[in-house]
C-alpha cells in the first residue's frame, strides 16, 4: 500500500536509494547535501548495508566504486566544492564503466560560494567536471516526489549501462518539504547490472560480442579480471593502439547517445501553440509553471520546456520547440550555463534566445518571469 | 626452484613486465607471490589495487581481482573493496610518491581505521614514472629532476607515520634482504587489521643514474648497506646511526578491525532496534 509522507529532497533520496538496492554509501559531509549521508548512516545497516565517512570526497567516491566492484549498487552525495573533488574519480567510473551514483545538491560558487543558498552552478560541471571526452547522464528534478522518482532512475541507468550517474539536485529542492508517495518496493522497477554468463576462462570486462554494455562480474566470484584508468582493450589490459582506443571511445560515447531516447525525460506545458517557452529545471521551473500561467492570463501565449535529462541534452527536442514558437527563454540559477546549449538546438531556425539568470543566491520569482515574458514578448 | 610457484599466480601473457632492468619492483612482487602461495590463499578471493607509478603496473601482472586506480588514491577503492566485502583479502600497492604525497591524507586514515588490508610501499625515494621528480622520501641533498641542486626537504620516516596514525603491523624490509622481505610480507598478509609494509626499493634509471649509482647493482648495495635489524639499530648511536634505516617489525599488535567493529557496533544494534 502507498504511503502518504510528508519529506525532504534530501530525506527522500536516502528512501529511493535504499527502495533501488544500495547497500554501499562512501562521503563526506557537505552543505546542503549532509542529510543525505546522514540519512544513509542510518538506513543501511538495516538492510546489511555499509555506510564509510571517508575523509574527502575523492576518498567517498574512490569507496564507492571499489564497494561497486564487489557487486553492491553504491552511492555518494555532495555539493559544489565537494562535487569539484569528486571529478577525477567520475572520470574513473566512466573509464572503468563502474556503476554508481552522484548526488549534486548544487549551491553557490566558484569555490566556498553561498553554502546554504540556492544556485543551479554546476549544470556545467556535471557535464564537464572530469577530463576528457566524455558522455554522461545527469538527471534534475523539480520536486520531492521527483527526486524520489529519479534517484531510483539513477541507479537504473547506472547498473543499465555501467556508467556514473549524476543526480543534479538544488538546495531548494533538497531542503523543502513536500508531500510524497511511496510505494511498496515490490512496485517499483529496478534494473541490475548484467552479469557474465560465461565461464571465468572466457570473461573479459569490456567484451562487447552481446551489446554495447558489457556484463560486470563481481571481484570474488572466481572471474579474475583486471580494470585501469588508461585506455584499454576488451579485456581490461591497457592499450594506445589507435584504432582500438578508437573504438572503446565511440562505445564509451555511443551507449548513452544511442540509448538516450530510453530516457530521454522532459516536461512540456502549453508548448504546442506557445509563442514564448520558458525553459527552466529544478526549483526554477516551478517558479516558470507560475509564470507561463499568469501570462496565458495576459493573453500571452507562454509555455514551459522543463529537461530532466539534463545530459545528455536534447538538442531536438530544443530544435522542434523552435520550429513553432518565436521565442525560448532560459531561465536558470546561474549566469548562462543551459543558455548555450540551448543556443546549439535552435540554430538555423528563426527561433530567437532570451534570458533571465541569476547567481546571487536568490531564487528566481514567478513575478521576475514573468516580467521578463512580458518585456520580451512586446518586441 | 625458489620462485617456482610464483608463475601460477602471474597472468604470463603479460610479461615480460615493463620494468627497467635492476628495477626492484619485480623483485618485491615475487616475493608478494611466495607469501600469498605460502599462505595458500585462493587467488579468486584476493584483490590487488595500486595507485599510478612504475609499482602501480603490479597487479596487471597478477592472475588475481586487479586494479590499477589513479594517483595516490588506490586506499580509497580498497577500503570500498574491503568494507563491502570483507571476505577478500585486499593488498595495496603504492609507490613512495602515490602513498605519501598525493595519497599521504587517505594513507594515515587508513592505518587510523585499521581496515584489514596490506599496504605495501615500494619506496624508491623518486618518482620512477614521471622522470624521476623528487618524493617524499627523497633524502636530503640527493638529486632529483626536479631538484637539479639537490633536494632541501626533509624526507618522511613512514614507519613512525604508519605507527603514528594507528596501523597495527607495521614492518619495513628491503629489496636486498630477501628473507627478511619474504618474512613481513607473509606476516602482514596474515595480520588482522591495517599492515603497512615498506621495502625500501631501486631506480637505477631515475634515482640511480643522478646519484652516482647508475649500475643496478650499486643500488642494491646501496640499500643493502643502509639496512640494519631493528636490534643492532636499538644498539647503535646517533652517530652510528647516520644515512642507515632500522628493517624488521616494528609492530604487530591486535586492535578492533574496521569491518568487524561495523558488522558488530552497527549492523547489529541497528538490526536490534539499538542505538
Ligand atoms: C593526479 C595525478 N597527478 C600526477 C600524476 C603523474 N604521476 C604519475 S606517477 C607519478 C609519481 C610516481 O612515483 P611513485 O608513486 O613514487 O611511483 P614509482 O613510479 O616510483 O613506482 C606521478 C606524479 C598522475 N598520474 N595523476
Ligand atoms: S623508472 Fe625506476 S621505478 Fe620505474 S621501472 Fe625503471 S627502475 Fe623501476
Ligand atoms: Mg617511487
Amino acid at each position: 500500500m502507498a504511503k502518504i509522507e510528508l519529506m525532504s529532497g534530501n530525506d527522500v533520496a536516502v528512501k529511493a536509494a535504499i527502495i533501488a538496492g544500495c547497500t554501499f554509501y562512501g562521503g563526506y559531509p557537505i552543505t546542503p547535501s549532509s542529510e543525505i549521508a546522514e540519512g544513509m548512516a542510518k538506513a543501511l545497516p538495516p538492510v546489511k548495508g555499509k555506510f564509510i565517512q571517508m575523509e574527502d570526497e575523492i576518498a567517498g567516491i574512490g569507496a564507492a566504486i571499489g564497494a561497486s566492484l564487489t557487486g553492491a549498487k553504491s552511492m555518494t552525495a555532495t555539493s559544489g566544492p565537494g562535487f569539484s573533488l569528486k571529478q577525477e574519480h567520475i572520470g574513473y567510473a566512466v573509464m572503468g564503466e563502474i556503476p554508481i551514483v552522484i548526488v549534486n545538491v548544487m549551491r553557490g560558487g566558484p569555490s566556498t560560494g553561498m553554502p546554504t543558498y540556492p544556485a543551479q552552478a554546476d549544470v556545467m560541471q556535471a557535464r564537464w567536471g572530469t577530463h576528457g571526452d566524455h558522455e554522461i547522464i545527469a538527471l534534475m528534478p523539480c520536486s520531492v516526489q521527483e527526486t524520489f522518482k529519479l534517484t531510483i532512475e539513477a541507479f537504473n541507468l547506472a547498473e543499465q549501462y555501467r556508467v556514473p550517474v549524476i543526480l543534479l539536485t538544488d538546495e531548494i529542492i533538497a531542503h523543502m518539504r513536500e508531500k510524497v508517495e511511496i510505494k511498496e518496493k515490490n512496485e517499483y522497477k529496478i534494473i541490475n547490472r548484467l552479469k557474465p554468463t560465461v565461464d571465468p576462462e572466457n570473461y573479459n570486462p569490456f567484451d562487447t560480442k552481446h551489446g554495447m554494455v558489457p556484463p560486470l562480474a563481481p571481484y570474488g566470484e572466481g572471474y579474475r579480471f583486471h580494470i585501469t584508468g588508461l585506455t584499454h582493450d576488451h579485456t581490461g589490459f591497457p592499450t594506445s593502439k589507435p584504432d582500438l582506443v578508437e573504438k572503446l571511445q565511440e562505445r564509451l560515447r555511443d551507449k548513452i547517445l544511442k540509448n538516450r531516447k530510453e530516457f530521454d525525460w522532459y516536461e512540456e506545458r502549453m508548448v504546442e501553440d506557445a509563442d514564448i517557452v520558458v525553459f527552466a529545471y529544478g526549483a526554477t521551473a516551478r517558479s516558470a509553471m507560475r509564470a507561463i500561467k499568469d501570462a496565458r492570463r495576459e493573453n500571452i501565449k507562454a509555455g514551459l520546456y522543463r529537461p530532466i535529462t539534463m545530459w545528455p541534452f536534447a538538442y531536438d527536442n530544443i530544435r522542434k520547440i523552435a520550429k513553432t514558437a518565436k521565442q525560448i527563454l532560459v531561465v536558470e540559477m546561474n549566469l548562462g550555463q543551459g543558455l548555450g546549449e540551448v543556443e546549439r538546438g535552435v540554430a538555423g531556425t528563426k527561433c530567437k534566445v532570451k534570458f533571465l539568470g541569476k547567481a546571487n543566491g536568490e531564487l528566481i520569482t514567478p513575478t521576475e518571469i514573468l516580467s521578463k515574458i512580458r518585456e520580451v514578448s512586446n518586441v | 626452484m625458489y620462485n617456482e610457484n610464483v608463475f601460477n599466480y602471474l597472468r604470463t601473457n603479460k610479461l615480460p613486465h615493463i620494468w627497467c632492468p635492476g628495477c626492484a619492483h619485480g623483485i618485491i612482487t615475487a616475493a608478494l607471490l611466495r607469501g600469498i602461495d605460502k599462505l595458500k590463499l585462493d587467488k579468486n578471493k584476493i584483490s590487488v589495487i595500486s595507485g599510478i607509478g612504475c609499482s602501480g603496473r603490479t597487479p596487471g601482472y597478477l592472475d588475481m581481482n586487479t586494479l590499477h586506480t589513479t594517483h595516490g588514491r588506490s586506499l580509497t577503492f580498497a577500503t570500498g573493496i574491503k568494507f563491502a566485502n570483507p571476505s577478500l583479502t585486499v593488498i595495496d600497492i603504492m609507490g613512495d610518491g602515490d602513498a605519501l604525497a598525493i595519497g599521504g591524507n587517505h594513507f594515515i586514515h587508513a592505518c587510523r581505521r585499521n581496515i584489514d588490508i596490506t599496504a605495501i610501499i615500494f619506496n624508491n625515494n623518486i618518482y620512477g614514472m614521471t622522470g624521476g621528480q623528487y618524493s617524499p622520501t627523497t633524502p636530503v641533498n640527493a638529486y632529483a629532476s626536479t631538484a637539479p641542486y639537490g633536494n632541501v626537504e626533509p624526507p618522511f620516516d613512514i614507519v613512525k607515520l604508519a605507527m603514528g596514525a594507528g596501523a597495527t603491523f607495521v614492518a619495513r624490509g628491503d629489496a636486498f634482504h630477501i628473507a627478511l622481505m619474504d618474512k613481513i610480507i607473509e606476516q602482514a598478509i596474515s595480520h588482522k587489521g591495517f599492515s603497512v609494509v615498506e621495502i625500501m626499493a631501486t631506480c637505477p634509471t631515475q634515482f640511480g643514474r643522478r646519484n652516482k649509482m647508475k649500475e643496478p647493482h650499486q643500488m642494491l648495495d646501496y640499500v643493502a648497506e643502509k639496512a640494519v635489524s631493528i636490534k643492532k639499530w636499538n644498539e647503535m648511536s646517533e652517530e652510528e646511526r647516520a644515512g642507515k634505516f632500522p628493517v624488521g617489525i616494528f609492530i604487530d599488535e591486535s586492535r578492533r578491525e574496521y569491518c568487524e567493529a561495523y558488522e558488530d557496533n552497527v549492523i547489529k544494534k541497528s538490526e536490534r532496534g539499538e542505538k
